[in-house]
């Protein structure tokens, strides 16, 4: 038992020792190994060019039923841009969400006993907090101003005695962080001054909600157009392996490999992802361009400087890699399912 | 080369194709199988290439016993093997030339080296010129010999012909028949399937006879 465990150790290091030095092979097996290697290295190349030479044959294939093709691709392509075009908008409303969330404002409404001069006074104690950004005072006399000019019920203050609206004081916080937040909130309501102090977030955590559900629902979206692609092109792909059966039958009776006969129609997929994830990503950006303007004027409304967002290099990429690897998975459980059934009779 | 031990085939429908079928075919011997129609040559046939596996028996080609075979090993098998196809089985969507190409490029020979021997397998079948024709342009007699040319082109052990002279006149079967002794005579083992006596008993070779699905006679 322990002789050979011995011996084969030994045995492997002096073949490395061989390899290291370079030393010409010797004896019966150090040419068969040579002759193997060469053997390899031809086999790789004729395997490399023939790899090519299938590439170019299944593509001049493709192309010589232009209109099928392309009709087919164009199916492709809108399967692929519709999840496209839907993750873009998400992202960029994501952006926007992001450039809101990040001022959370805190307003403060103050007593509605406290003097103007207790609540300047006031103020001025907050601006020395290290916690906060800025401090803004909105007097009564300015609240009720506003008022009177946005709310348009300027004439129900007039059968009103007194002013209704209390002094408030908007402050922004250092910190962006909602646990913070609403520590500090809690903090400045438990001063004296203060009635209530509202932090202006709840709204900003519905839209992430939102955005949540929706990008779930993109998501799905995504994954039944993906199957969708993974269907038409393993069905186009089908039907191509049904079209080509007489050629498979006399190419397996001659010796073919499975894989030798299935590489043309992985690569019939392959195209077809690469070309239909090509033409999805112009639509997605003639779509985003269509929209731009658009958007552009409804950003100026809100006298905001937004600008569309359009697929990145890395969104681009992914696009095209999700495509390509589609076309594969399509033509490869069309392969799998169908290519194995036809044997010469 | 060939070695049939006590094989039997039965289809699943319950026919007995073969039954208890034993011979030999050495090393660079040729020989005729024979019988009616549904005697079981086509079986015989498809034993050897590995289309259908023996109910039961063992089939030996060269030294290889078929049933110790798998799946992803019969094309390596079937590479050793040339076949004539009584439909010939060409495809009529290349030339000629890409025809008799294809068990060279499925077996990923270099092209140029490949283009040599398709025109010297053409030129041993008297179609060197037709090279560039489509298949379906050439005469029945064309296209049996082009089937011949794709079936030798990468110098198999072993030449299997299917009915290779079925629908030829006397003339032509004649031709092909001297193509096959003449590839004989430079070693190949070649095993042709055949009911046209005639030619047969002008050919005096050995001739193995299925009746049945049994051998009946081997002389």
């Amino acid at each position: 038992m322990a002789k050979p465990q011995k011996e084969a150790p030994r045995r492997r290091g002096a073949e490395r020792i061989d390899r290291q030095t370079g030393r010409m092979p010797v004896g019966e097996c150090g040419i068969g190994q040579d002759r193997r290697r060469s053997r390899f290295t031809e086999a790789l190349r004729f395997d490399s060019n023939s790899h090519w030479q299938t590439a170019r044959t299944a593509l001049r294939r493709l192309f010589s039923t232009p209109a099928a093709t392309l009709m087919t691709m164009a199916v492709l392509a809108i399967a692929l841009a519709l999840p496209g075009v839907l993750f873009a908008g998400l992202k960029n409303v994501q952006q926007l969400a992001l450039r809101w969330e990040g001022e959370p404002r805190i307003a403060l409404y103050l007593q509605p006993e406290l003097q103007d001069a207790a609540a300047d006074r006031f103020s001025r104690s907050l601006l020395l907090r290290d916690d906060l950004r800025a401090v803004e005072l909105i007097s009564r006399e300015q609240g009720i101003a506003e008022f009177r000019e946005l709310s348009g019920f300027g004439d129900v203050l007039d059968y009103l005695g007194s002013n209704p609206i209390p002094a408030v004081i908007s402050v922004l916080p250092r910190s962006v962080s909602a646990a913070e937040l609403t520590a500090l909130r809690e903090q400045l309501q438990a001063l004296p001054e203060v009635e209530e102090a509202a932090l202006d977030m709840a709204w900003v955590q519905r839209l992430n909600g939102a955005l949540q559900v929706a990008q779930r629902a993109v998501l799905i979206v995504a994954l039944l157009l993906a199957s969708a692609v993974l269907l038409v092109v393993g069905n186009t792909v089908r039907v191509a392996i049904e079209s080509r059966r007489d050629e498979i039958v006399v190419a397996k009776l001659v010796g073919a490999t499975d894989g030798w006969v299935q590489r043309p129609f992985l690569y019939t997929g392959g195209w077809y992802g690469l070309f239909g994830g090509l033409l999805a990503w112009c639509l997605v950006q003639f779509s985003l361009m269509l929209l731009d303007t658009p958007v552009r004027q409804l950003a100026d409304l809100y006298q905001s400087p937004f600008n569309l967002l359009g697929l990145g290099v890395v969104d681009s990429l992914l696009l095209l890699l999700i495509s390509i690897g589609l076309g594969l998975g399509g033509a490869w459980l069309a392969v799998n399912r169908y290519l194995r059934q036809i044997e010469p009779e | 080369m060939i070695r049939f031990d006590n094989v039997s085939k039965c289809y699943a429908n319950g026919h007995e194709a073969l039954s208890e079928v034993s011979f030999s075919l050495d090393d660079g011997e040729m020989a005729f199988l024979t019988g009616h129609s549904g005697a079981g040559k086509s079986t015989l046939m498809k034993l050897i290439m590995l289309m259908e596996r023996p109910s039961q028996g063992q089939v030996f080609i060269g030294k290889q016993n078929l049933a110790g075979l798998d799946r992803r090993q019969i094309p390596s098998h079937r590479r050793r093997i040339g076949v004539v196809f009584q439909n010939h089985q060409l495809l009529f969507d290349r030339t000629v030339f890409d025809n008799v190409a294809l068990p060279l490029t499925i077996c990923g020979f270099d092209p140029r080296d490949a283009a040599r021997r398709v025109r010297a397998a053409l030129d041993k079948v008297g179609l060197l010129k037709k090279e560039k024709l489509n298949p379906i342009m050439l005469s029945t007699g064309e296209q049996q010999r082009v089937g011949i040319a794709r079936a030798i082109v990468h110098k198999p052990q072993l030449l299997l012909a299917d009915e290779p002279t079925g629908n030829l006149d006397p003339q032509l079967s004649e031709e092909i028949m001297r193509l096959f002794l003449e590839f004989n005579r430079h070693g190949t083992t070649v095993m042709i399937a055949s009911h046209d006596l005639s030619l047969i008993s002008r050919m005096r070779l050995r001739t193995l006879t299925l009746h049945q699905g049994r051998m009946v006679g081997d002389g």
